[in-house]
């Protein structure tokens, strides 16, 4: 018995060392979704393009196949490193819409113009209520909606070629496929 | 450091610069503000991590402490308006987490220590005790070590 | 060539610690002394060598050898030079060389100095000593290296994080690293105690004035961070429950337990393997600091670079050496002689109880700081854990800690009488209440947790006073009599009175600051006033200063205080090297509070964003926190913890001799 108590010390330190251990491999500042399995809160936003329909959420469930829903800004170092993976889905025939998030149309519309346009249809949340109810905390993130408009995953900052190709893609195929 | 984290994440984040509780963020109700200030303090920012939303220069942070305010102006607890936040950016947000079976350890923890201890140095008294009824007389030593204490050399 | 030659120096140093700790570990077994003194001697060099390298990297910083990637990254010409010795440390790997020239000193401390330790005991320690410097300069050398070299060099260097740039750099972490490195030392006491199965009233008497010296450092390094803080980040906080800021709370709350039981230890030989314990598990407590701030395991303000690789290297390291060390802890300690046992009313009793709240108190950090990490790693869950938690579980803890403080210095060693004891705190309990009731008359019974603070901050203050006046008998003999009995107080008791004092004080700083702070945020054009908490504050201009390294808006406030108009100057820095901007809050310090400014944009309409706060009695935080840490510099200088050594070890000693430095 007493011995067990001087055992103590280092059996709790192993669990605690245990613990640190797989901790290291997590990143404490990505945040999950509290959306997932849930549908895309309501919104509607103007246009970035002129003569362009906007985005509203209705739209996310229009039937049909998973798409994605990237929320950008014409600000964002990242979206610029993410954008090239994006215009090369849209070669690929992926649906994908755009949100841009505390941004000026204007500005929005020339990043567009200049950089290459992904988007089948994009909306401009200048206040950013929509990010908000989203859930966004920073510009990229990019939701996977399924054809019924419920979130079902979240990406976090840029979508790398690895994150398309072992996370995303193999989602979309399986929603596809629902 | 606090405040570089802020500044990177503003310069990447921002298009327009702000700075905790802004002048024009404020509640005209003073009861009101108080309140809003009271729960700003308990929810932590996303974006510069370790701050309340009621400190952090984050635009988001800025966003965030105005939908507080419409919430509580349009007539919420301030429950429901940390549920608001909580719906759109989970319970990470929270900074005083909630009492439920996950974090049983987190709050019953430090309690559980000074139980533990407590019985432990209550079984020290009573072997104290019960050794006591038999005192020996001082030893030779503890003599000598008296008299030197006497003499004035003793500790605090 | 000066960051080769610190390479070198850096790699001769890993040797030494190597030859250190094996000619001191094998010389101690073999009871060799021509081995152990090889060790000591490598000791000394390895000392040397790594101060080579720190002198090697400083000079970088100096010179401004860009082709050095860390001086590159955290200096530039336009930095004042006294910025740029301190940008030495100012970054992981920079910081890690000065944590390592620290243990190597406190290493070579023991060679030098403890001549009279039984002379197994002396090499055990600085044996490990040695095993710990090895760690972390192979950690240095393999993981952070900072002598990289860059091609092509820039011109220029890049800038240190401008918060950085303050008179806080140069002294916080020297000073809070000489605490935090500091308790290596009773770890490696404990360990040879351990190794040589034998802990008595010695070992105990050469323990505690390591562990009261880092205690000090370690109080003061905290401090200072703490009152850094406070005129930097723009908003007054003085404590914020940061990770890293828990990571130097942890050691001082067990360092804290550490002083008290091996005071037992010395002087009633009890708490024996309770005190090992304690001193490694603090010294392991500075070890998962240095992981949780340079792993990135935990998002925290202070967080440096994160690098996965590092966290795995010193985890491995904690892994060992704590590991190690508590089955060893687990093997010997329960063959090790128990000491006498003590009475329900005696001091060890409340020494032993103060440990049990501070052990609780530092559990609760732990699971506060760590929670997170555990709750994301079991069930992916992501949690924050703030000031409510600690407001919620640390505080009462420590509330009811700062009851049982007041009775230790009270009670008798051994056995005492409860009767008495009541009689002699009668004092500090009528001045506890009176502060109550005072507290809820004047502010109301709203703020009943505030009137407790209050009472307790009493109780603590006087509490220390009756120490004195126990100790003199003032209404007793006569006249000559009681002066002979105040001159001849020795230091020790002065020492506890002041640490004891001094908690009192923070605590009525900390409840004030809790209970009745006032904020105002506002827009104020030139020559507006405003009233806060009574003062009237007028913001007399605005205007445009160019600093060494930025540019400053400033803004002058007149505030009219009790004694007279006082000029207040806050500013907001701009660096355009990182594009960084940094406040300096104006702080017009009061006996009974501060009025603090910090400022904001201004907005197009000429409006400057202004805001402001009264803070009462908040530099008693830091007044009595420096108390505590001279109340333990008067305790660590008292003449019977040094003379006493010389004399006993002057003497042929037959028994082993004990040595303080």
């Amino acid at each position: 018995m007493r011995r067990l108590v001087f055992l103590a010390p280092v059996v709790v330190f192993a669990g605690v060392m245990v613990a640190f251990a797989l901790g290291l491999g997590h990143d404490p500042s990505v945040l999950p979704s509290t959306l997932i399995g849930k549908p895309v809160p309501a919104f509607s936003l103007p246009p970035v393009r002129p003569g362009d329909g906007g985005l509203a959420s209705p739209q996310l469930a229009s039937g049909g196949g998973p798409r994605l829903l990237n929320a950008f800004a014409s600000w964002c170092v990242a979206c610029r490193v993410e954008h090239p993976l994006l215009l090369g889905l849209k070669a690929q025939g992926v649906p994908i819409d755009g949100l841009d998030w505390k941004d000026k149309s204007a500005d929005a519309e020339k990043y567009l113009t200049q950089q290459g346009d992904p988007y089948q249809r994009v909306g401009n949340d200048e206040s950013g209520r929509a990010g908000i109810d989203l859930g966004v905390a920073g510009v990229p993130e990019t939701f996977v909606v399924d054809g019924h408009g419920r979130v079902r995953y979240k990406q976090v900052g840029p979508i790398t070629p690895d994150d398309w190709t072992r996370t995303i893609q193999p989602l979309m195929e399986r929603l596809r496929r629902e | 450091m606090r405040r570089l984290v802020c500044a990177l994440a503003a310069a990447v984040l921002a298009a327009g610069p702000a700075c905790a509780v802004l002048p024009s963020e404020q509640l005209h109700d003073p009861k009101l503000e108080a309140r809003a200030r009271h729960v700003g303090e308990e929810l932590r920012c996303v974006v510069c991590q370790n701050e309340t939303i009621d400190e952090s220069d984050a635009p988001l942070a800025h966003d965030l402490r105005v939908i507080l305010r419409q919430r509580l102006l349009a007539g919420d607890t301030d429950r429901q308006a940390i549920d608001y936040i909580v719906a759109r950016y989970g319970h990470f947000v929270l900074l005083k987490p909630p009492f439920e079976a996950q974090t049983l350890l987190l709050w019953l923890g430090p309690f559980l220590v000074l139980g533990v201890g407590a019985v432990g140095l209550g079984l020290m008294a009573r072997a104290a005790a019960r050794s006591s009824e038999e005192t020996a007389p001082l030893t030779a030593e503890e003599a000598v070590l008296l008299r030197r204490r006497l003499e004035g050399e003793d500790a605090p | 060539m000066t960051p080769e030659i610190g390479q070198l120096a850096l790699s001769l140093a890993l040797m030494l610690a190597l030859v250190q700790a094996g000619a001191l570990l094998v010389g101690a077994w073999r009871v060799d002394p021509s081995l152990m003194a090889v060790g000591r001697t490598a000791a000394g060099l390895q000392l040397a060598f790594v101060a080579l390298a720190f002198v090697c990297l400083a000079a970088c910083y100096v010179d401004g050898d860009y082709s050095v990637q860390l001086v590159a990254e955290h200096s530039n010409r336009a930095q004042p030079l006294i910025y740029r010795i301190g940008a030495t440390w100012g970054s992981h790997e920079g910081s890690m060389l000065l944590w390592v020239l620290i243990l190597s000193v406190y290493g070579c401390a023991v060679a030098l100095f403890g001549g009279s330790l039984r002379e197994t005991l002396q090499a055990r320690v600085v044996g490990v000593q040695g095993v710990v410097g090895a760690a972390f300069i192979g950690f240095l050398i393999f993981t952070s290296n900072p002598f990289v070299r860059l091609w092509p060099a820039p011109p220029d260097g890049a800038e240190l994080n401008p918060i950085l740039q303050d008179p806080g750099l140069v002294f916080h972490p020297p000073v809070l690293y000489l605490g935090y490195v500091g308790l290596s030392i009773a770890f490696s006491f404990a360990i040879a105690a351990l190794l040589e199965g034998r802990v008595d009233a010695n070992w105990g008497r050469w323990v505690r004035p390591w562990v009261l010296a880092a205690w000090i450092f370690l109080t003061v390094g905290i401090t200072m961070g703490s009152v850094w803080s406070y005129y930097t980040l723009g908003w007054g906080g003085w404590w914020f429950w940061d990770p890293v800021e828990n990571a130097s709370l942890m050691p001082w709350l067990l360092a804290t337990a550490l002083l008290h039981s091996c005071l037992v230890l010395e002087k009633r030989g009890a708490l024996v393997s309770w005190t090992l314990l304690l001193a490694i598990l603090t010294f392991s407590m500075s070890l998962v600091g240095t992981f949780l701030v340079r792993s990135g395991v935990l998002t925290s303000v202070h967080a440096f670079a994160i690098d996965a690789q590092r966290g795995v290297y010193i985890l491995g390291i904690i892994a060992v050496l704590t590991g190690l060390a508590l089955g060893l802890y687990a093997w010997r300690a329960p063959a090790l002689k128990t000491g006498s046992l003590f009475g329900l009313v005696s001091k060890e009793y409340a020494i032993t109880v103060n440990n049990l709240f501070l052990a609780a108190a530092t559990a609760t950090v732990f699971l506060g700081t760590f929670y997170p990490v555990f709750a994301e790693t079991f069930n992916g869950d992501k949690i924050s854990v703030g000031p409510p938690y600690y407001n919620l579980t640390f505080a009462p803890i420590f509330m009811l800690l700062f009851v049982v403080v007041s009775f230790g210095p009270m009670l008798n060693w051994k056995r005492d009488e409860g009767a008495a004891l009541l009689r002699r705190l009668r004092s500090p309990a009528l001045a506890a209440a009176a502060a109550l009731v005072l507290a809820i008359l004047i502010f109301g019974v709203r703020h009943a947790m505030a009137a407790i603070g209050f009472a307790l901050g009493a109780w603590l203050v006087a509490g220390a006073g009756v120490v004195l006046a126990r100790r003199w008998r003032l209404g007793e003999g006569a006249r000559a009599d009681r002066l002979r009995r105040i001159r001849t107080t020795p230091l020790a008791v002065w020492g506890l009175v002041f640490a004891h004092a001094g908690l009192g004080v923070t605590t009525l700083g900390i409840t004030a600051m809790a209970g009745w702070q006032a904020n105002l945020v506002t827009t104020m054009i030139a020559g507006q006033r405003v009233v806060i908490s009574g003062k009237h504050v007028t913001l007399t201009g605005v205007r445009t200063v160019q600093g060494p390294n930025y540019e400053a808006s400033q803004a002058a406030f007149q505030v009219d205080t009790l004694a007279g108009p006082r000029v207040m100057v806050s500013e907001r820095r701009l660096f355009p090297a990182s594009q960084t901007t940094t406040t300096q809050a104006a702080i017009n310090v009061g006996l009974f509070g501060n009025v603090y400014i910090s400022i904001g944009e201004q907005s197009a309409n000429g409006g400057l964003v202004v805001r402001m706060w009264n803070h009462p009695l908040v530099d008693f935080i830091w007044g009595g926190a420096f108390l505590m840490a001279f109340g333990g510099a008067v305790s660590l200088a008292d003449r019977r913890l040094r003379v006493a050594v010389v004399r006993r070890a002057r003497r042929p000693a037959a028994s082993p001799a004990p040595v303080l430095p």
